[in-house]
């Protein structure tokens, strides 16, 4: 028997779709009924409430949530976020409802056993209730009391051996793409990077001391599995310098039907026979393909590397073999201001342990955000505010062609004195005497 | 280290009125400190359990333990 009436929130059942409504049903039936006679150490009635709660806030079109508080584990800013609802009395089962984050691995890669050890915590000492995954990439583990949360924390890290994630104006837990470790795509080891630098950068991940937070994420080649530019304030994307390798007979096999286009993948429909003009060429954002009736040509030089080719012709088409990433800068979800991408920052660096040419330019861009940024702006904001060619200076990197992106809408340009040879002085006399009359 | 910490311990008891203070604020007390030098100071006071962090999940803050209203109302 439900302890709250819902008709709001069953209307949410009524769809097509899977209904986090229906599944909070049967967590809350699973916990009454407690199969496996666990001690449950927060009560018994948690998602029965969290159903009670969510129905009234539909009826008050309000939200009964307090907002933040001061949870966490010992030394840690982050990781925790604390949820009190502002009903207790009625709904005592989520009077404290906190959210654990916990750190994903590199590429995701879990054993079973290791997603079991993870539940066996979560259904004794948390709601048994989880998102998988969040944005960020943590297993988001929603729903503890206070008390619970040094020992989830000791469990986390003693029995499973893993941490907690990022929240608050700390580094986030930093998020990759599978890469070399199953895709042909990968132009550098996004696993093995994201891993390092996870560990390298512990302190940023758990002592908040950013103005807001910051985000890296890693996508082995412009396919952007993880959407770094979209979603990273710091986003490396694999891409190579030198050409497409082209394979012409394997080309001419797809021509002739032999391959499937892309795979395979849009085989459930009978798109009719393959047309690499239509399909492929024609395709092509820069138009730099081109094929005669037997060869495939590309204009390397007006490629922007956008995969879609390399994705339909898998078999014949290949990544160059100058491979590394590029880096741009400022990706958010529209918080204060606007929605934004990423800027191009680096064309091409080289992806290698230990990997110093990304970190020297993150360490730059922290040390000038921590400086400048107002609290609660993100980088991407800071770079607006200051300015793409204050971030070229503090990063030390020189102004490209690549970073060009609009014909420019501001028309002064204002040189520093280092930037104009001989500086400000000039010889008066030498001038004068150019310039007798 | 021990004179900074002073000074971080003795700009919180002078605040009247807010409990909870953005790094920023920190850095304000050391005009001369790298950024990353006044952090050192503040995970001091954090483990020796005389500050604690405030979060609202998006954003953190800092304070001294115990002290504002918050800590009441959250027991
Ligand atoms: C069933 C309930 C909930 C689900 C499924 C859920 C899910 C999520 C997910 C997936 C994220 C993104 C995490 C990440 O970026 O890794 C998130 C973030 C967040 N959630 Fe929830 N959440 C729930 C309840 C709540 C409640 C009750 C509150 C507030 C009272 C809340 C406040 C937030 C906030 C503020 C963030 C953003 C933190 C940040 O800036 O990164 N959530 N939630
Ligand atoms: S982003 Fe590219 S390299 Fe990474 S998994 Fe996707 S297709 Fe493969
Ligand atoms: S990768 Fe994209 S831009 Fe480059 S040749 Fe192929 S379709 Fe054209």
């Amino acid at each position: 028997m439900a302890k709250h009436k819902t008709p709001l929130l069953d209307e949410l059942e009524s769809g097509p779709w899977p209904s986090f409504v229906s599944d909070i049903k049967m967590e809350a039936e699973h916990r009454h009924q407690n199969p496996d006679g666990l001690d449950y150490q927060i009560p018994v009635d948690c998602p029965d409430d969290l159903l009670g709660v969510m129905e009234l806030s539909y009826k008050d079109k309000e939200t009964h949530w307090k907002h933040g508080g001061i949870v966490g584990v010992f030394g840690y800013g982050g990781g925790v976020i604390g949820r009190y609802c502002d009903q207790p009395e009625k709904f005592p089962g989520v009077a404290h409802f906190h959210t654990v984050r916990v750190a994903q691995p590199a590429g995701k890669y879990y054993t079973t056993e290791y997603l079991r050890g993870i539940m066996d915590i979560w259904d004794l000492r948390g709601s048994g209730m989880t998102n998988m995954h969040g944005s960020t990439g943590d297993m988001v583990l929603l729903g503890t009391t206070t008390p619970q949360l040094e020992e989830i924390f000791y469990d986390l890290t003693h029995t499973m051996n893993t941490d907690l994630g990022g929240s608050g104006g700390n580094l986030r837990t930093p998020a990759d793409c599978l890469g070399k470790s199953r895709c042909e795509f990968a132009c550098y080891d996004t696993n093995a990077v994201c891993h390092a630098l996870t560990n390298d950068y512990q302190d940023e991940l758990h002592r908040p001391a950013f103005p807001y937070k910051f985000k890296f994420k890693f996508d082995g080649c412009p396919n952007s599995c993880v959407a770094a530019l979209a979603r990273s304030d710091f986003s490396v994307v694999g891409t190579w310098k030198d050409d497409i390798r082209i394979d012409q007979d394997r080309v001419k096999a797809y021509v002739a039907g032999e391959f499937k286009p892309n795979a395979g993948a849009h085989g459930s429909r009978d798109w009719g026979k393959f047309d690499i003009v239509a399909e492929v060429v024609d395709r092509c954002p820069t138009k730099c393909m081109s094929y005669d009736g037997a060869k495939l040509s590309i204009d390397n030089s007006n490629c922007t590397r956008c995969m879609h080719c390399i994705n339909v012709m898998p078999a014949a088409l290949k990544i160059g073999e100058e491979t590394g990433a590029s880096i741009l800068l400022g990706a958010k979800a529209p918080i204060l201001d606007g929605a934004q991408m990423s800027s191009l920052l680096m064309p091409f660096v080289v992806v290698e342990e230990p990997y110093d040419e990304i970190k020297e330019i993150i360490e730059n861009i922290w040390d000038w955000w921590m400086e400048e940024g107002k609290n609660r702006e993100r980088v991407g904001e800071t770079m607006k505010r200051l300015s793409f060619q204050k971030l070229l200076e503090v990063t030390g990197i020189p102004a490209m062609p690549q970073h060009v992106k609009e014909p420019r809408s501001n028309p002064y340009i204002f040189f520093k004195e280092e930037e104009v040879p001989g500086g400000w002085t000039r010889d008066q006399q030498a001038f004068r005497e150019r310039h007798k009359s | 280290m021990e004179e900074q910490k002073q000074a971080i311990m003795e700009f919180l008891e002078g605040k009247k009125g807010k409990s909870k203070f953005y790094f920023s604020d920190f850095c304000k007390i050391f005009p001369d400190l790298k950024q990353r030098e006044v952090k050192k100071f503040l995970t001091a006071l954090v483990n020796e359990g005389k500050l604690e962090f405030w979060s609202s999940g998006s954003t953190t803050m800092y304070g001294i333990k115990g002290a504002g209203k918050q800590n009441a109302e959250e027991d």
